[in-house]
């Protein structure tokens, strides 16, 4: 069983390697290769998945050796993998909600010209993954993370011909290369304290060294968090990734690789739980996040940045569990794997509603779309209730326990992130019933299509006719079939894991597991998180639906403006930033052309002034060459004369 | 006899040989004073040789001897070109190294 | 006794004979001599590489004849695992070098006002192969000051007489910007070379020969502290020089840039090499003493030169200019994991020799690629080239991931190690460093971005992909690249010891971890 781990990472690391090297040829059956070492890997995963389900819980964990990859006196980095219930609930929801976005991709992306190329991208981005979170130690970890970070740069900027696209992959990279840093700053601080970087030795060994130190390193690790699950203050690239096809905004920046952070904390759960300071900072960006991400979604016309502001938020949601301890680390875990099943659902939902309506994104000009694509809509729904938390649906079971949890931090710190993820919630339903009604609902209020010649926004291979109406149409099935599973795993998952505790009792070996005891009793928050859900869903109504939504969006408040502006974030970077960068970068080159090389062009210069002096002792005669070598050898034997003399 | 009569010889032609390169324009005399000078350092050579009683002295004037025919070949062809191309032999009319 | 490293460097000093002198109609006959040549070559360094045992002495494969008497002079060879290391690199690299420059000395087509000896650019790319791969296994320390400076005479040529033609303001402009460059390389050079000859002379005052061979039986010779510093000093001015550290690296950009792509990539992946290497060879082992008291001092001016040297590469429009500010960067890195005195800076930053040479040479080769197509080095006259010639795009993504120490791919490896082993000494510097990866991301990535995507403009329309030739040259560094990143452990076995015999000179030891020094 063991060997097959390496099999789940070499599947689609073999489609990327063939697609992207293969040329041509391929165009035709890239996209079926794809998918299906996509699908080979979930296979692995499930057959893995059997194994480890047989075996009584301490025994689940296998690993797997593969070489010694930096052999260094003092410093052994090995490839290795471990398979444990989380990497194993990582590598389900990986694979299986990837093999579904491939296969919708097949459909999505049929008018692409560079589909294989887009499939070897996606390919390489399962593998990165997978190595993530299939690592026994924080250096491969951080292989893997980087590698995801650059499937989502080539993603992103899929279609490069675009500038914005091409910005924004460069931006995301750039943040996340901060973030990077922090991870391996983590890493350094683990070297020099522990002498290894493996999880056991790590994890095991947190008690012989100071809290000072593993404060450090989890305020390290959680700065690396913060840059790939987006969340404050490196929060800014995610909204901007949304230039990538849809499924990539389902899979990557929804699904999967924005909740490595979260990983990454879960997983060094015992370095924060020796280091409360380090802890309470994970709780408050969790906190600051999912209400900024909450207010960014409200204001945002684009359905997939309304949709990128929701998952900044529901991340902000999981970092904030996550920072609570064993009370948390499941209830993470569990929302975030709901949260993969809905929002992938929600994306593949906006990519279909794209599909129907030449790729407008401005939720201003759809309306009324209910009628016309009735497989979109159910599905989009069943997602749209099971995010705002509506009971029985998964959003409902994971989100009401991390506000179970919060509230029972205990003290003020528990009543203040209680009533944030609270709050949070309420929002939460504001804007998606915003988006849902906005989408679905209401006149229609299409716009004729644009001129691709004057707005280059348009995505490729999708024929537009400038000036004409679009005609909202259902996507054909192998688009429609991932998003009906995907609505059905929004529906019954949170359920399913939690009849029974399941969830806890499978991920409590790994992550440990205490009962939390909120200061209220749990009706009473289930009781408030449904109460809040129901203003937020009245309140999106009475300005939504009751009202008919202007096409050209109103100048709003100055919270509504700020907030379209991603709350000023990108002006402060702008100017901070990019500006004093550019200042900064200018003023050197200025500084190494004037001063540095300046000094050596000054040299050059005085020596060329003085010998221009010295020159006019050549006058050209021989005579007085003589004379003067005549001269200097008599002087040389008086020296030396002298000199025996003395 | 005193072998250090020689060198008094020797330093007078050296002395004769500076002061001709010195105060005479002339290509060819100018050249002639610079063997002149060889020639000097050779005898002092030979009798420093005959003085210490071994024979580096000797080895070194036939080096000089040497190098003198050699420069006597390129010397003589620089001067005969140069009064080719000028139809002079004065030093002084050779000033191009003055810029 | 064998001759085989002898032999590793008399077979290119051989081949450019024999390639200068072929006549000038035959001019292709010439490149091929040349390639053979360097291939032969490539494939002694392949043996001098299987020869070689890593557990086994320090100095391997040793040939040691008198040479100049009264001075102490010898003629001698040997290699560790350092030196082992980088002349494969050395032997790898020329090939390629070679091959994308196959047109570079082609006679002008346009008026004819030049003449331009092609045997002549092969001849000197061959010498500097010869005196690069033996300074690498020089053992004696006046043998390797000749080669050290003699490099810099083919060097003047290829960068002289061969430059990029690429102007914004013409030929003329062009030629005079190259022999300003020329002049530049060769004095900064050439200064060095000579602080350091006082260098070599006073070390021998002081030791009485010029054999490492002996040091390393002997132990170093007996110096007071006032002269060990100087003489360092003297030594690490010109290795500084060549490498370069900031604030001798201004000579790098104007090389580079007025260089053709290939011959930059000699100047940056294999000649520059020489002056770290001598750093790790010479500085520290015959001035152990020295070294420690000079290294903070050092680390200072390398962090200098990792950060100041990403931000210039920022802020260049000339894509040349800008790898050549990258490199300066990662020299800073190179020299700061050889001063940090730990196993994992020195093996990392001997790793980061061999890598960078690779990388660099990936990047720059494409990038020259892409200038030979439009004729223009600014960054700004291209755009969307990546929807026209894919591979191109491609090849020169992967150098600049490479470039920006991505993961999976070899700099990584070395970037890291490089990294950990100075933090574990000097965690401010250490964490200073680490916003080199950011900045390094940021240069990559504008010029991938303002060069590769965007809409496709007219100039570059119709320019065509990668040819075959270009192909064979770019492929097996791709291929190179991500091997040494996902198994760099034949390097680093063969690295290791030497490193190990490094540090015991300078009497250094590994910082214990934290919580294993409290057990």
């Amino acid at each position: 069983m063991e060997n097959l781990i390496a099999l789940l990472v070499a599947a689609p690391l073999l489609g990327a390697a063939v697609l992207l090297c293969g040329g041509r040829r391929l165009d035709a059956v890239g996209h079926w290769l794809g998918t299906a070492l996509a699908a080979a890997s979930f296979v692995i995963g499930v057959v893995l998945f059997a194994d480890m389900a047989g075996k009584d819980a301490e025994h689940r964990e296998i690993g797997q050796h593969l070489f010694s990859w930096i052999p260094v006196e003092g410093f052994q980095a090995d490839v290795a993998f471990q398979l444990d219930q989380l990497s194993m609930t990582f590598v389900l929801l990986i694979t299986g909600v990837g093999s579904l976005i491939h296969v919708y991709s097949i459909g999505y992306m049929e008018h692409d010209e560079r589909r294989r190329r887009f499939f070897g991208y996606l390919n390489l981005f399962l593998a990165a993954m997978l190595l993530l979170v299939l690592a026994d130690n924080y250096l491969l970890l951080y292989v893997g993370w980087e590698g995801v970070g650059l499937a989502s740069y080539l993603l992103i900027g899929f279609w490069q011909h675009k500038p914005s696209a091409a910005t924004a992959a460069k931006k995301a990279f750039l943040v996340n290369r901060v973030g990077d840093m922090g991870l391996s700053i983590a890493i350094m601080l683990m070297f020099t304290t522990f002498g290894t970087f493996a999880f056991g030795p790590v994890l095991e060994s947190t008690g012989e060294t100071s809290e000072g130190m593993l404060t450090a390193i989890g305020l390290m690790l959680l700065l690396a968090a913060c840059g790939k699950s987006a969340q404050v203050p490196l929060q800014s690239w995610l909204g901007d990734a949304m230039e990538g096809p849809t499924p990539v905004s389902a899979l990557i920046h929804a699904a999967t690789m924005v909740t490595a952070g979260v990983y990454l904390i879960v997983r060094s759960g015992e370095i924060f739980n020796a280091a409360p300071d380090a802890q309470l900072a994970v709780t408050v960006v969790g906190a600051v996040t999912l209400l900024f991400g909450a207010i960014v979604g409200c204001a945002k016309d684009d359905i997939k940045k309304a949709l990128a502001g929701s998952t900044m938020s529901q991340i902000g949601y999981m970092i904030l569990a996550a920072g609570l301890g064993p009370i948390g680390y499941v209830f993470a875990i569990m929302h975030l794997v709901t949260h993969g099943f809905f929002k992938a659902g929600l994306f593949l939902g906006a990519g279909s509603v794209m599909h129907g309506m030449n790729d407008e994104v401005d939720m201003r000009k759809y309306g009324g779309l209910r009628k016309y694509m009735p497989v979109t809509f159910v599905t989009f729904g069943l997602g749209y209730l099971a995010i705002i938390g509506f009971p029985g649906l998964s959003g409902f079971f994971s989100k009401d326990k991390i506000i179970e949890a919060a509230f029972a931090k205990g003290g003020t710190e528990g009543w203040i992130l209680g009533g944030v993820a609270l709050l949070g919630a309420a929002i939460t339903a504001f804007y998606m019933t915003r988006v849902m009604l906005m989408t679905f609902f209401g006149e229609e209020r299409w716009q004729p299509a644009p001129d691709p010649d004057k707005a280059p926004s348009v995505e490729p291979g999708i024929e537009v006719h400038p000036g004409e109406m679009p005609h909202p149409h259902e996507s054909p099935k192998v688009m429609t079939i991932p998003m009906i599973v995907l609505a059905v795993g929004s529906v019954f998952g949170g359920a399913f894991f939690s009849i029974g505790d399941r969830f806890i009792h499978w991920l409590e070996p790994v992550t440990d597991h205490a009962h939390g005891h909120p200061p209220i009793s749990a009706l009473a928050v289930t009781m408030s998180t449904v109460a809040v859900m129901v203003i937020g869903v009245g309140l999106a109504w009475l300005q939504y639906g009751r009202r008919p939504v202007p096409v050209v969006a109103p100048r709003g408040s100055l919270l509504t403006r700020a907030a379209r502006r991603d709350l000023l974030q990108d002006d402060f970077n702008h100017v901070v930033l990019v500006r004093g960068g550019e200042h900064l970068t200018r003023s050197l080159v200025y500084v190494d052309h004037t001063l540095v090389d300046g000094v050596v062009n000054g040299t050059a210069a005085t020596m060329g002034g003085l010998s221009g002096r010295l020159r006019r002792i050549q006058n050209g005669y021989a005579r007085s060459y003589a004379v003067s070598m005549f001269g200097g050898a008599a002087i040389l034997i008086a020296a030396t004369l002298l000199m025996r003399a003395v | 006899m005193n072998p250090v009569n020689y060198l008094y010889l020797a330093a007078l032609l050296f002395t004769i040989g500076a002061t001709g390169v010195l105060i005479r324009r002339n290509a060819i005399v100018v050249f002639m004073c610079v063997e002149l000078m060889l020639n000097a350092c050779n005898l002092a050579l030979v009798a420093f040789s005959r003085m210490h009683g071994n024979l580096d002295g000797q080895i070194i004037a036939f080096f000089t001897m040497v190098v003198a025919a050699a420069e006597v070949v390129v010397g003589l062809a620089i001067i005969v070109s140069l009064f080719r191309s000028r139809h002079s032999a004065s030093v002084d009319d050779a000033s191009l190294m003055k810029l | 006794m064998s001759f085989l490293l002898t032999a590793t460097a008399a077979l290119p000093a051989l081949g450019a004979i024999a390639t200068a002198a072929v006549p000038a109609a035959k001019r292709n006959a010439a490149k091929w001599l040349a390639l053979i040549v360097s291939l032969a070559t490539l494939v002694l360094a392949a043996i001098v590489l299987v020869r070689f045992d890593p557990g086994g002495d320090r100095y391997q494969l040793t040939e040691s004849h008198a040479w100049i008497k009264d001075f102490g002079v010898r003629y001698e060879l040997g290699v560790d695992g350092i030196a082992v290391a980088l002349i494969a690199l050395t032997a790898l690299l020329i090939p390629f070098i070679i091959l994308a420059g196959w047109h570079d000395a082609d006679p002008l087509e346009t008026g004819n006002k030049r003449w331009r000896p092609t045997q002549g650019f092969f001849a000197l790319i061959l010498a500097v192969e010869a005196m690069v791969i033996i300074s690498f296994e020089a053992t004696d320390v006046f043998l390797f000051y000749i080669f050290f400076e003699a490099m810099l005479i083919p060097m003047y040529f290829l960068i002289g007489g061969f430059g990029d033609r690429a102007h914004e303001h013409g030929e003329e402009a062009a030629s005079t910007q190259r022999s300003y460059a020329a002049v530049k390389f060769l004095l900064y050079n050439l200064a060095g070379g000579l602080i350091m000859l006082a260098a070599v002379i006073g070390f021998y005052v002081v030791a009485g020969h010029f054999s490492l061979q002996t040091i390393a039986e002997n132990g170093v010779p007996e110096m007071a502290t006032s002269t060990e510093r100087w003489l360092f000093l003297g030594f690490f001015f010109a290795f500084a020089v060549k490498a370069p550290l900031w604030p001798l690296h201004t000579w790098l950009p104007n090389a580079m840039q007025e260089s053709t792509a290939p011959v930059a990539v000699l100047i940056t992946a294999v000649v520059d090499k020489v002056g770290t290497f001598a750093m790790l060879r010479f500085c520290l082992q015959l001035f152990p003493e020295a070294s420690k008291w000079a290294t903070p001092a050092i680390l200072v001016l390398a962090l200098i030169s990792i950060i100041y040297g990403a931000l210039l590469a920022v802020g260049q429009r000339d894509m040349k200019r800008l790898v050549a500010y990258a490199s300066i960067s990662h020299f800073g890195f190179i020299i700061m994991g050889i001063f940090a005195m730990t196993s994992q800076g020195q093996s990392g930053a001997t790793l980061y020799m061999v890598n960078h040479g690779i990388s660099t040479a990936a990047l720059m080769l494409v990038a020259g690629f892409l200038i030979s197509r439009r004729g223009s080095r600014l960054i700004a006259d291209y755009g969307g080239v990546q929807k026209v010639a894919p591979v191109l795009a491609g090849t020169f993504l992967i150098g600049g991931l490479a470039t920006l120490s991505l993961p999976g791919l070899a700099p990584f490896v070395s970037e890291f190690l490089v990294l950990v082993g100075t933090f574990a000494r000097y965690p401010v510097i250490g964490i200073i460093a680490t916003l080199g990866i950011v900045l390094a991301a940021l240069y990559t990535l504008v010029l991938y971005q303002r060069t590769m995507t965007g809409p496709v403009k007219a100039e570059v329309e119709g320019m065509p992909d990668l040819r075959v030739r270009e192909l064979v040259v770019v492929a097996p560094l791709v291929v190179l690249l991500i091997f040494l990143g996902v198994y760099p452990k034949p390097v680093t076995d063969i690295v290791n010891p030497a490193v190990k015999q490094t540090l015991s000179d300078v009497q250094k030891q590994d910082p214990k971890p934290e919580v294993e020094a409290a057990k």
